[in-house]
């Protein structure tokens, strides 16, 4: 099945078939990893590499063949006749595009977990079961397969935080399952009451969108399902699992976390709640404190993530709340994309998703692993009194690029990505993107402090002798760097590349109902 | 009616006749032959002749699927209730599979015999729609229960827990009985179906609401919905563990199929509605007050649970509180959606019961602490108790996740114009997100807590780890294909 990877003529939009297998691999891993023999450390990493990197192949092969950006389906058979539900899988430009996104975080993961010692079958089994759900996320088009794959994704990142963690890893890890569970709960009971009045036959989310829900209906089901995908997104006040989770979590997981995982939520947003309710984000007809519509309610949410998100990292004492915090920022301008429901803005809300899951998972990997796992701190004020730049100048090399493509800098993704929502969001809400653009600047400043602190400290020589010298940066780690970067620079100086399928994707009759109902 | 032969009879109850015949074998064996043997002998010979008969029943209703209604209701036929005992059957098999091994007392074939004459009470009560065979199966049902959690004389707890289930159990059976004579007076007959239709009228009788309180205070108690529940925390942690795992399968399967055939046969026309700004009086609030209670008592109580068998009790109350909504909206698919869910709790709680008599038998205890690093020593049962775990809380793809939300979509579907019950919905669905705080709680002493340092490894017989790897595959097959059993319902 995984084998045509050619092209079948130009009418058709590719033979995606193999994309499937995404997901079939990376469960498959599970039990070939628990089947390994005791002690074989070196052969679970390698089976985990390759199962990512068998993945990722797939997945490319399968963007090499999505030519326009339009819905092809991958697979399609009755799941439960009598209930309606099928077990229908496809991909459009969206899908495609955070698929890859999936790609190559895990295998970079995989990469910056080579130290791991401990339990370390286990901790690949979880980590591939979590990979499996993500892909699962991305390429459902039916409801209640989108929400079984959802869920499937909670379970293995509690495991991975609370086994595997650092930091108060058993409480970061409650913390975020619970908040997990809150969020897919409200999305089930949304996700129940549609089936139940559009007359419980389908559980398609294209069928589902066609239909005409009441405008009541959807009134209260809109926020219900987007706060319950948003907590997962990192929508403030809903955010505060995401710091926690991040910081306690070992790098892996905090790469798939913030690379990965938050974007399951923005895509729920966006491909359910939005899609299935757009009526939901017209204007209520009168105004309470200022908002008249759910619209502007998210949009000053999004806006404040941004903000306290930027404003909260620029005081952090811990190296990874740095980044935790700012993840939470990075995602503000996804979920204030998404509320412009301008073209351009969205647009950009998708290309911000991919652009921060790659740099969020680079720089969780130069705190957590190359930082971290060698200086065992994380706090500024002692990071600074080591002359990090000196002892490991490949992680302060990557952390600049990080750092300078994650606040923006032209020639990197985010800053495409964060443009283009700025100026989607500048009809709509002209003062929210001043605010967002301010955002940003803060964005430079805590990455320069955080940089300044960790690698570039005090220039006073006193200490210069009395730390062991670090160990050397292994090859893993600079090949997993090479990668983050690469995809980086490719998509911030050819945009195209991604966006020629963002764009039609966005454009496709499913989401009609989103330039009719509110943005134009 | 009066013209019908003992031989027909015969016919139509014979898998009870086997299994009953089976009962009386396990014993007459083990008295006759094997007194003097070794009991690591006498277990698994009672258990093969158990788990035969209960074959044979099964071979035997699946081949000839029969439908009957003969004698004013008391045996009701059809294919729906055949696969009820079918299933109710195979989960006595499982039991007793897990049974075997267990080292608690010394009078084996007592322990099958009694486990068997349950399952014939259920299969009985499954199959009547009559007042008298109800009461008369519910009975024999509790009698062999209350045995059964008595059952290891070397626990004072095991009889502690006997007595509170007795005294509460003979409480509440004089409720039911109370009830049900009221039926009979209001209709002046015994059977649901014509109770009905002699109930129809514009307005309740207030000695019908009488009796249909009775009789719910009575089924209340056998499902443990609160405020009928004070038995079951103690039961579940004083009961031998196959006892209690028979208790919460087996038994509440039966104990929900002929709740529901009592309220929506019997006093049908008698519901009442409970939707949101739209009460009329009837049954129906009754039950959706019963559900709200069982549902935030039961999780939250959970929370603060130590003892792992009370935290299952705790859980037990909230599914009954989950399956009772398959009641209170009374349509067939929601029937169907209880059963599933009935089902396939069952079998979930069945293999953790499984688990934590292992766990017992290691560490002496079934305490949170006893479990810590049990991933470590025993790969197998910890995977098995991940997934009855998840599935309780309802974590796809497994058969928990698939029976709620099969369950809520059918209960809300009841009223699809309005989503009257829809603040049901919202209050269950909230609450099972609250109970995946208790049930990571016994993972994380699973999986991420540490061992003790001085523990010996746990030897675990293969058989035991055999039949919990199969419970635990057929939760996980029935939630990613739950067409297999729903085609049959």
């Amino acid at each position: 099945m995984r084998a045509p990877c050619r092209s079948t003529g130009p009418p058709d939009h590719g033979n995606l078939t193999m994309l499937a297998w995404t997901i079939y691999i990376s469960f498959l891993g599970v039990p070939l990893l628990l089947l390994l023999p005791k002690g074989s450390v070196r052969a679970a990493r390698m089976l985990a590499l390759l199962t990512t990197a068998t993945g990722f192949a797939v997945t490319l092969c399968g963007f090499a063949q999505q030519r326009s950006g339009e819905l092809v389906t991958v697979a399609r058979v009755p799941w439960v006749p009598s209930l309606g539900v099928e077990y229908h899988l496809a991909a459009d430009g969206i899908s495609m595009t955070l698929l890859l996104l999936t790609g190559i975080v895990a295998i970079s993961g995989v990469l910056f977990s080579w130290n791991i010692e401990h339990r370390v079958k286990e901790f690949f089994a979880f980590y591939l079961a979590l990979i499996g759900g993500v892909y699962g996320v991305f390429l459902s088009f039916d409801l209640l397969l989108l929400f079984v794959f959802y869920e499937i994704a909670i379970i293995p990142k509690y495991f991975l935080i609370a086994i595997w963690g650092s930091t108060r890893r058993e409480y970061a890890a409650m913390k975020l399952a619970l908040y997990s569970f809150v969020g897919s709960a409200m999305v089930l009971i949304g996700l129940i009451a549609a089936y139940v009045v559009a007359g419980a036959r389908t559980m398609d989310l294209a069928q589902l969108a066609q239909f005409p829900f009441p405008v009541h209906f959807q009134m209260w089901a809109f926020p219900l399902v987007f706060v319950g995908f948003g907590i997962l997104a990192g929508l403030w006040p809903f955010h505060t699992w995401a710091p926690t989770g991040h910081v306690a979590a070992p790098t892996a997981a905090s790469m798939l976390l913030a690379g990965v995982v938050m974007k399951l939520g923005a895509y729920g947003c966006l491909r359910v709640a939005m899609t299935l309710f757009p009526l939901g984000l017209d204007p209520w007809g009168f105004h309470v404190l200022g908002f008249g519509s759910w619209r502007d309610v998210f949009a000053l949410l999004a806006l404040i993530g941004i903000v306290y998100g930027a404003m909260v990292a620029l005081v952090q004492k811990d190296f990874k709340f740095v980044i935790g915090y700012s993840s939470v920022s990075h995602m503000g301008f996804v979920l204030l994309g998404l509320m412009t429901l301008q073209q351009i803005g969205l647009d950009g809300a998708v290309l911000q998703m991919f652009s921060h899951g790659i740099l969020a998972g680079l720089l969780f990997a130069v705190v957590g692993r190359m930082v971290y796992d060698r200086t065992h701190t994380r706090d500024l004020s002692e990071l600074e009194t080591m002359h990090l730049s000196k002892a490991i100048p490949f992680a302060a090399a990557t952390f600049v690029i990080g750092g300078m493509a994650s606040i923006g800098l032209p020639g990197f993704s985010g800053f495409v990505a964060e443009l283009q929502v700025l100026i989607g969001a500048w009809r709509p809400f002209p003062l929210f993107a001043v605010f967002a653009g301010a955002g940003i600047v803060i964005g430079v400043a805590y990455t320069w402090r955080a940089m300044q602190k960790a690698f570039f400290g005090a220039s006073d020589q006193s200490a210069e002798t009395a730390s062991p010298p670090l160990p050397a940066i292994s090859v893993p780690e600079r090949i997993g760097a090479f990668i983050l970067i690469g995809a980086s620079v490719v998509i911030g100086l050819y945009p195209q590349l991604l966006l020629r399928i963002i764009v039609p994707a966005l454009r496709s009759p499913m989401f009609n109902g989103l330039w009719k109902g509110g943005g134009w | 009616m009066t013209n019908f032969s003992y031989l027909d009879l015969l016919h139509l109850v014979l898998p009870e006749v086997i299994v009953v015949i089976t009962a009386l074998c396990v014993l007459s064996v083990d008295l006759m032959f094997l007194r003097t043997s070794e009991s690591r002998f006498r277990g698994p010979v009672g258990a093969i002749l158990s788990l035969a008969g209960c074959a044979a029943a099964v071979g035997w209703i699946l081949h000839t699927p029969q439908s009957a209604n003969v004698l004013d209701g008391m045996l009701a036929l059809n294919p729906l209730a055949q696969r009820v005992q079918v299933a109710l059957l195979i989960l006595t098999m499982l039991t007793v599979l897990i049974f075997i091994g267990s080292t608690f007392t010394q009078h084996v074939s007592e322990y099958l015999a009694l486990i068997l004459l349950a399952t014939v009470s259920m299969m009985f009560l499954v199959t009547t729609q009559n007042l008298l065979l109800i009461f008369l199966s519910l009975e024999l049902l509790s009698l062999s229960l209350y045995i059964l959690t008595a059952f290891n004389k070397r626990s004072v707890r095991s009889a502690e827990a006997a007595l509170k289930y007795f005294v509460f159990g003979g409480i509440s059976a004089a409720f039911l009985l109370f009830g049900f004579s009221l039926l009979y007076g209001c209709s002046n007959s015994t059977n649901l179906v014509h109770i009905a239709s002699s109930i129809q009228g514009p307005f309740l009788d207030p000695l019908l609401i009488v009796a249909a309180v009775m009789t719910m205070v009575g089924l209340g108690f056998k499902v443990a919905a609160v405020p009928f529940h004070f038995w079951a925390p103690d039961v579940y942690q004083g009961a031998p563990a196959t006892s209690a795992a028979l208790i919460a399968s087996g038994s509440k399967v039966a104990g929900f199929f002929i709740f529901y055939q009592v309220m929506v046969i019997g006093l049908a026309g008698a519901e009442g509605s409970s939707v949101w700004h739209g009460y009329t009086s009837g049954w129906v609030p009754v039950v959706a007050i019963a559900a709200t209670l069982s549902m935030v008592l039961g999780n939250l109580v959970a929370i603060l649970q130590t003892s792992v068998r009370r935290l299952l009790a705790y859980s037990a109350i909230a599914h009954a509180g989950y399956m009772l909504l398959g009641i209170l909206s009374h349509t067939d698919q929601s029937f169907r959606a209880l059963l599933y869910y009935a089902i396939t709790y069952a079998l979930t709680v069945l293999g953790a019961f499984g688990v934590v008599d292992l766990v017992e038998e290691a560490t002496g205890g079934d305490r949170l602490s006893d479990f810590a690093g049990l991933s470590r020593q025993a790969p197998v049962p910890s995977f098995c108790m991940m997934v009855f775990m998840l599935s309780l809380a309802g974590i796809p793809p497994l058969a928990g996740f698939f029976g709620k939300f099969y369950l809520f979509s059918a209960v809300l579907n009841s009223t699809p114009r309005s989503l009257g019950l829809l603040w049901l919905i919202v209050l269950a669905v909230a609450m099972s997100a609250v109970s995946l705080y208790y049930y990571l709680k016994v993972l994380k002493c699973i999986y991420v807590s540490d061992p003790p340092t001085d523990t010996a490894p746990i030897h675990i017989s293969v058989l035991r780890q055999v039949v919990l790897f199969l419970i635990a595959l057929s939760v996980v097959l029935l939630g990613c294909a739950p067409n297999l059993l729903l085609r049959w319902l």
